[in-house]
């Protein structure tokens, strides 16, 4: 049966399994490939989305959980999510890129959440991100980064 | 020095896949084939290419995988300084594998080792064209001319011409003379040396990089393949009702292992393909399908038997390696003081965050793959070996890779996507699930070393023996390959950066029951671990402080010429050495429960040391600092440099504390990154990265000579904070994490 989910504010009609993770319905039915599968069991953040602003794995929620829900995706923008892409172009911060897009989703929760976080914070909020390349020290530098940006155009 | 020919436009549109106007140039590459990595093709007609549009625009193909190591920045930066481009017109495109390109094996550290000069070249060449282009239209001499920043300048009027508006013009040039073209000095560049930002960072943060696994062609499918538990067992029989009725199955069959032929290729290891038509499906399919394996005879093998039976080995005499010298008997003989310990390595697999993935479409008579490989031509040969398709009627598309480190070289993937779809007549993506990954690898091999040293009463070292065992990587290739190959030894084993006059290295026997293969640093991750922990050992045994002993077992300047075109010089080991003492301010005084360890490397040509800081608190380690100086010769890209090395301190951390693959009854007992575990946020130094100033020498690995410090430094750094020495990799199995 045809269900809507809506992805950065716009409706996608799609016909799946109540049962499908998220994450497959937004890479293999509605076609946006920016969220990742690093490992499918909540474990490395590849996959992360917003849903109703709330940081969730999307490998493992199921897709009826986001129907007539908000979901923010890589793809989306907002004025955090900016910050954090200017402050990440600074710092050259990608290798392999991968892992990026749910570093970025999740580093967006986080300030979304804490206006100004701390180191620790930081660490609180990023650790269920695996970067295999090991980008770790320029994503913390970066999330400080945003903030400074965040700060100084208000 | 490799000769810029012109290309014919056939090749060019081919290759290309467009056809706009501007000025192509090739470049003949030699091919690095002596390198360790076996090669597949035997002869190369190279060509790389680069295009100046009439809108100024400049194309590049980057010939090498991009897999985060940076390279299609650092390729293009090197044509655009010798250019005089401005930056912002650079765009990089993949090439597709074809040996035009020259050698597109990327791995071994090589890229802009081999690299740099003939895209520098090729940049001068074209800079050269259109000065030519420039001078003729204002009727005066090329001397008269000069590029800046995309234009043309006449050094008497000032008059200036965009590069874009000389294209017509200097296209109809002969390419000009190898002899004439003059590289730009050291002190005028302008790219190289600096820090430029990855041409790909827009991609990588709007998730708009194309991955592998976000390749979608019409029409496609996706596959998930069920493999033995026990490498290169087999289906004996299987039962696919409940495959079949999961939503979105359509297909469930055999594929039968393909056997690569002896010396070359990877092969695919078979076994149930479930077909659907997404890949969740496909992943559910898998889970519910019933196997019943032959496991065949790798099935009684067990990774802790196999590590007492290498240890037990390496207690007895091995074979002798050349290259040993002196007489290591005598100097035991005649110490003041011997040292033994034995030091082990469990296997070790890559994971990058990208599962192993292809996308293919055979067509009759006709292949094309999209894939993140590091080897697109092996790739390319193996489709061609398998499937019996002419060469030229196979295209492998390079995409992003999200992480490579030796894994995505095999090609293992590909030829099982392109195995599919011949099958089912469609297109149709595999993609490993992170289990897949971790229980089907090329994996880096375990091994166990015993060291034996002398000290004379001064607290000299007068002789050392070391005997190391590990299943060679050859077994991939040439099956019962039970000794370390040349290659293997000659990393880091027998070329070790110390000055020791009664030297004694032997090789025990390693079989091999998985798939054995290279991850990033290969055989330099055993031999920078066996070494600078036995050396820490060695110094304390002499009671002198570690930094200072390791200078002295340098020794006294020299050049080792040996067989490559980088001889080894102990004054560049010495200073990185220098460099990172200094700079972590070795000899301070450390808060208690704090350790500090150094360790030093030579790998890929490159200078490498590492200091770590470690604090021990509850029996718990925590790595608080890494200090590390590089020293890789011209530092291309200063920033990417760093970034590679701040990487390879996290790499290295993680196979220091977690990295273990254990293996019961022929099959691996790790599933995920839950039990085979990552460095994370919370447990990340901060890492210190110095380059050394070498500009006038040529260019040396960057990518892996990070990794092999990591472990014996973190290791000599928790003996100094607690007097506990760790010999057996990971930390985990102790506790201490
Ligand atoms: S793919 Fe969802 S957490 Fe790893
Ligand atoms: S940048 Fe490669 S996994 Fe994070």
């Amino acid at each position: 049966m045809s269900k809507n989910l809506s992805i950065n504010g716009k409706s996608y009609t799609i016909d799946v399994q109540d049962d499908m993770p998220l994450l497959w319905a937004i890479r293999d039915i509605v076609g946006l490939t920016g969220t990742k599968f690093g490992c499918g069991v909540s474990q490395c953040g590849a996959c992360s989305v917003l849903i109703d602003g709330t940081l969730t794995k999307s490998c493992s929620m199921p897709v009826s959980y986001a129907f007539g829900k908000e979901i923010f995706t890589i793809e989306g923008s907002s004025p955090n999510l900016e910050f954090l892409r200017e402050a990440w172009n600074e710092g050259n911060v990608p290798q392999c890129g991968y892992c990026q897009s749910g570093q970025l989703i999740a580093a967006t929760s986080l300030l979304d959440a804490t206006e100004n976080p701390t180191d620790k914070d930081i660490d609180a909020a990023m650790s269920s991100n695996i970067c295999r390349c090991g980008t770790y020290t320029r994503i913390k530098k970066a999330i400080h980064k945003a903030v400074a940006l965040k700060n100084e155009s208000i | 020095m490799s000769k810029i020919q012109q290309i014919n436009r056939r090749d060019f549109v081919k290759l290309f896949g467009l056809a706009t106007g501007g000025i192509i140039l090739g470049c003949n590459i030699s091919s690095d084939s002596k390198d360790f990595i076996p090669q597949i093709e035997g002869t190369f007609a190279p060509n790389l290419f680069v295009q100046i549009q009439k809108d100024g625009n400049i194309i590049l193909m980057a010939s090498r995988s991009e897999m985060g190591q940076g390279i299609r920045t650092s390729l293009a930066s090197a044509i655009a300084d010798e250019l005089e481009a401005d930056w912002k017109f650079i765009t990089v495109q993949q090439a597709t594998g074809n040996a035009k390109y020259g050698n597109q094996n990327t791995d071994g550290s090589r890229s802009v080792r081999t690299l740099l000069a003939p895209m520098r070249k090729m940049g001068a060449t074209a800079k050269a064209m259109l000065i030519t282009a420039a001078s003729k239209k204002w009727k005066v001499s090329e001397a008269d001319c000069f590029a800046e920043n995309h234009f043309v300048i006449n050094k008497n009027t000032s008059e200036k011409i965009f590069f874009g508006d000389l294209v017509e013009e200097a296209a109809k040039l002969t390419i000009p003379d190898d002899a004439t073209i003059q590289l730009k000095k050291v002190e005028d560049f302008k790219y190289i040396g600096k820090t430029l930002k990855s041409v790909d960072l827009k991609a990588f943060t709007h998730g708009t990089a194309t991955y592998g696994i976000d390749v979608r062609i019409p029409n496609m499918k996706f596959a998930a393949i069920a493999r033995c538990p026990v490498t290169f067992g087999s289906v004996k029989s299987f039962n696919a009702n409940a495959a079949e009725k999961t939503p979105g199955v359509e297909k469930v069959f055999q594929l039968d292992r393909l056997v690569p032929p002896t010396g070359s290729f990877f092969g695919a290891l078979g076994g149930v393909a479930v077909i659907a038509n997404n890949t969740w499906a496909a992943f559910q399919g898998k889970e519910s399908l019933e196997i019943e394996w032959n496991y065949g005879e790798n099935h009684s093998f067990d990774s802790e038997k196999f590590k007492q039976t290498l240890t037990n080995r390496i207690k007895e005499k091995g074979k002798l390696v050349p290259g040993s010298t002196g007489k290591v008997d005598d100097a035991f003989e005649e110490a003041a003081k011997t040292v033994e310990a034995i030091y082990h390595v469990p296997f070790l697999v890559h994971a990058p965050m990208e599962v192993p993935n292809a996308t293919a479409w055979f067509q009759k008579n006709k292949i094309e793959v999209w894939a993140p490989v590091q080897d697109p031509q092996t790739a390319r040969a193996e489709l061609a070996h398998f499937f019996e398709i002419p060469l030229e009627n196979i295209t492998v598309n390079v995409t992003f890779l999200g992480g490579g480190f030796g894994r995505k070289s095999k090609s293992d993937f590909v030829v099982e996507a392109v195995a599919l779809s011949k099958k089912i007549k469609a297109p149709v993506q595999v993609v490993w699930t992170r289990e897949d990954d971790i229980q089907h690898s090329f994996y880096h091999a375990t091994s166990a070393q015993y060291l034996k040293g002398s000290l004379d009463t001064n607290g000299q070292v007068t002789g050392w023996l070391q005997r190391v065992a590990f299943p060679s990587i050859v077994s991939s290739f040439k099956p019962l390959s039970e000794y370390a190959s040349g290659f293997e030894l000659n990393q880091g084993f027998t070329n070790n950066p110390y000055n020791i006059s009664n030297f004694s290295l032997e090789n025990a026997k390693a079989e091999a029951n998985l798939r054995i293969g290279w991850m990033r640093s290969v055989v330099h991750i055993h031999s920078g671990f066996g070494n600078n922990s036995f050396v820490d050992e060695l110094a304390f045994a002499a009671k002198k402080d570690a930094v200072q002993f390791h200078l002295d077992l340098i020794g006294a300047d020299r050049v080792i010429e040996g067989r490559s075109e980088f001889p080894y010089d102990s004054k560049r080991m010495k200073a990185v050495l220098k460099n990172t003492a200094k700079v972590s301010n070795w000899g301070k005084t450390i808060p208690e429960n704090h350790g500090l360890g150094v360790a030093i490397h030579y790998s890929f040509y490159s200078y490498v040391a590492t200091i770590v800081e470690v604090s021990v608190i509850n029996e718990k380690v925590k790595v608080e600092n890494v200090w590390t100086t590089i020293d890789c010769g011209l530092a291309l890209n200063k920033d990417n440099i760093k970034n590679q090395l701040e990487g390879a301190a996290i790499f290295g951390m993680s196979l220091a504390l977690y990295g273990k693959i254990s293996v019961k009854e022929g099959a691996v007992e790790q599933h995920n990154y839950y039990d085979y575990e990552m460095t994370r946020m919370k447990d990340a130094p901060k890492i210190h990265v110095d380059i050394i100033e070498a500009m006038h020498e040529r260019p040396t690995g960057v990518g892996e000579p990070g990794v092999p410090v990591m472990a014996p430094a973190i290791c000599n750094a928790i003996f100094n904070a607690t007097g506990k020495r760790i010999r057996s990799l990971p930390l985990v199995d102790f506790g201490l994490v």
